[in-house]
C-alpha cells in the first residue's frame, strides 16, 4: 500500500478518535453544565445540609438555574453556608426568594429548590436568602413519627 | 535436591535480569523520542499498522459490549422500576472501566503479539544486527516508532470504544426496550463528570497503551530467535500484558475513584 493510502487511513483514525473523545465530552458527560457563563452567586444559610454537594442542582419551578458552588460550616452560628450559582441570564430572582433542600424522588439526591418573593428588588452577587428550610433528615423524620405515637399512647394511658 | 535449589536460583536471578533489561530497554526507547519528532513518517506508518488495522476488533467489539451492558442493565433496573438510569449505568461503566480495560485487552492481543512476531521475526532474520552493522540504531528506528504509535493510538481507541459502547447502549435501551431517550442522555449528562471520570479513562488508556506496547516490545527484542522463541515470546505478551492491564486497573481505580 502506498504511503499517501495510509496517511490519509492514519488521518481518518486520529480524526474519528478525537471526535469519539470530544463526543464522550459533550454528549456524556456534563461539560455544557461547566459553561463560560460565570453567573452570580447567592449565600444561603441552612441548620441542616446534609446531603447537599458542591455541584448539586439549584431549581426553579422545577427548572434547573444554577449549581451549589460551596458548602461551608460556620462555627460562630453553627449553621452550614451554602453558595450558590446561579446562571446570569435569570436575574430577575426577587430579593425575598427562599431556598429549600428537598430530595429527588424517595432515595435520590439532594437539590436545592427556590421559590420566588414578591419583593421589588432583584437578588444580586453576594446577596443572602433570608428564609431557607432545611433538608429532610429521614432518621429525623421517623424519630418524630414514632415520639408521636408513643406520645399519644401515654397521654391515653393518663 | 540440590539440583532443584539450583534451577530455583537460577530462575530467580533470570527473572530479575529480565526485569532489569526491560527498564534500560524502556529508557531507551523514551530516549529516541526527541529525535522521533523529527521523523514522524515512521510513526504514522506503525499508527497505521497499530491503530487503523486494529479498529475493526475494538468498534464491533464496543458495538456489543455496549448493546449487551444495555440489556443487562435494562434487566435488573426494570425491576427497582429505575430503568431511566440506565445510560448512567452503561456509560459511567465503559467510560470508567470496561473502555480501557477492554480496549486494552484487545489491542494486546491483536497488536501487542502482531510487534513482538515482527520483531522476534526481524531478530530470527538477523535484520536488527544488520541494521547495527550499518550503524543504525535498532532501537532508536525500529522500536521507538512502534511505540510512539501504540502510546498515541490506545486512548483513541479506547474512546472510541467508549463512544461506540454509549451508543450501542442507547441503541438497545431506547430503541428496542423503550427506555425514554431523553432520560437516557440526561441523567448520564448529569452523573458523568468530564475530569473526575472521562478524563480519568483517558489516563488509565494511555498508561495501558504504554504498558501493553512496552511489553510487545521487550518481548520481541529479547526473544531467543528461533521459531520457538518468538512463538513462546509472542504468548507471554499476551498473557503478561493481560495480567499488567488487570493488575495496574486495580491500583489505578484504586487511586482515581
Amino acid at each position: 500500500m502506498n504511503t499517501r493510502k495510509i496517511e490519509i487511513l492514519v488521518g481518518l483514525f486520529v480524526a474519528a478518535g478525537l471526535a469519539a473523545l470530544f463526543m464522550l465530552a459533550m454528549k456524556v458527560s456534563n461539560l455544557n453544565i461547566y459553561s463560560n457563563d460565570k453567573g452570580y452567586e447567592i449565600i444561603a444559610n441552612f441548620d441542616d445540609a446534609s446531603g447537599l454537594k458542591v455541584k448539586s442542582p439549584v431549581t426553579m419551578a422545577g427548572v434547573l438555574i444554577g449549581r451549589v458552588s460551596d458548602i461551608a460550616f460556620d462555627e460562630k452560628i453553627f449553621e452550614a453556608v451554602v453558595k450558590i450559582r446561579i446562571e446570569s441570564q435569570y436575574n430577575t430572582l426577587p430579593k425575598d426568594t427562599s431556598a429549600s433542600i428537598y430530595t429527588a424522588g424517595l432515595l435520590g439526591e439532594k437539590y436545592i429548590g427556590l421559590e420566588p418573593g414578591g419583593d421589588e428588588e432583584n437578588l444580586k452577587n453576594n446577596d443572602k436568602l433570608q428564609l431557607t428550610q432545611s433538608s429532610l433528615v429521614l432518621e429525623k423524620l421517623i424519630s418524630r413519627f414514632v415520639d408521636s405515637f408513643v406520645n399519644k399512647d401515654s397521654a391515653e394511658k393518663k | 535436591m540440590l539440583n532443584f535449589i539450583q534451577q530455583l536460583g537460577q530462575s530467580g536471578i533470570s527473572f530479575f535480569e529480565r526485569l532489569g533489561r526491560a527498564h534500560i530497554l524502556f529508557a531507551q526507547i523514551v530516549a529516541g523520542i526527541p529525535s522521533m519528532l523529527t521523523r514522524f513518517q515512521l510513526v504514522i506508518q506503525q499508527m497505521y499498522s497499530v491503530g487503523v488495522l486494529s479498529l475493526l476488533i475494538i468498534l464491533v467489539s464496543g458495538l456489543f459490549v455496549g448493546m449487551v451492558l444495555g440489556l443487562q442493565g435494562y434487566n435488573t433496573l426494570v425491576d427497582f422500576g429505575s430503568e431511566e438510569a440506565l445510560g448512567v449505568m452503561v456509560s459511567l461503566s465503559l467510560v470508567r472501566e470496561l473502555g480501557p480495560v477492554v480496549a486494552a485487552l484487545l489491542f494486546a492481543g491483536r497488536a501487542g503479539s502482531a510487534l513482538t512476531a515482527e520483531i522476534g521475526l526481524m531478530k530470527a532474520t538477523e535484520q536488527l544486527s544488520a541494521m547495527e552493522m550499518m550503524a543504525i540504531d535498532p532501537i532508536r528506528r525500529v522500536l521507538t516508532p512502534r511505540f510512539l504509535a501504540g502510546f498515541i493510538s490506545m486512548p483513541l481507541l479506547a474512546a472510541l470504544f467508549s463512544a461506540v459502547g454509549v451508543m450501542g447502549g442507547a441503541f438497545v435501551g431506547s430503541g428496542l426496550l423503550g427506555v425514554d431517550e431523553g432520560a437516557y442522555w440526561s441523567q448520564m449528562q448529569a452523573s458523568v463528570d468530564l475530569y473526575d471520570d472521562i478524563l480519568n479513562g483517558v489516563i488509565k488508556s494511555i498508561v495501558f497503551g504504554v504498558v501493553v506496547t512496552w511489553i510487545a516490545l521487550f518481548e520481541g527484542y529479547d526473544a531467543i530467535p528461533t521459531s520457538e522463541g518468538v512463538s513462546r515470546a509472542t504468548t507471554r505478551t499476551v498473557v503478561h500484558s493481560s495480567l499488567a492491564i488487570l493488575g495496574l486497573d486495580f491500583i489505578l481505580t484504586a487511586i482515581m475513584f
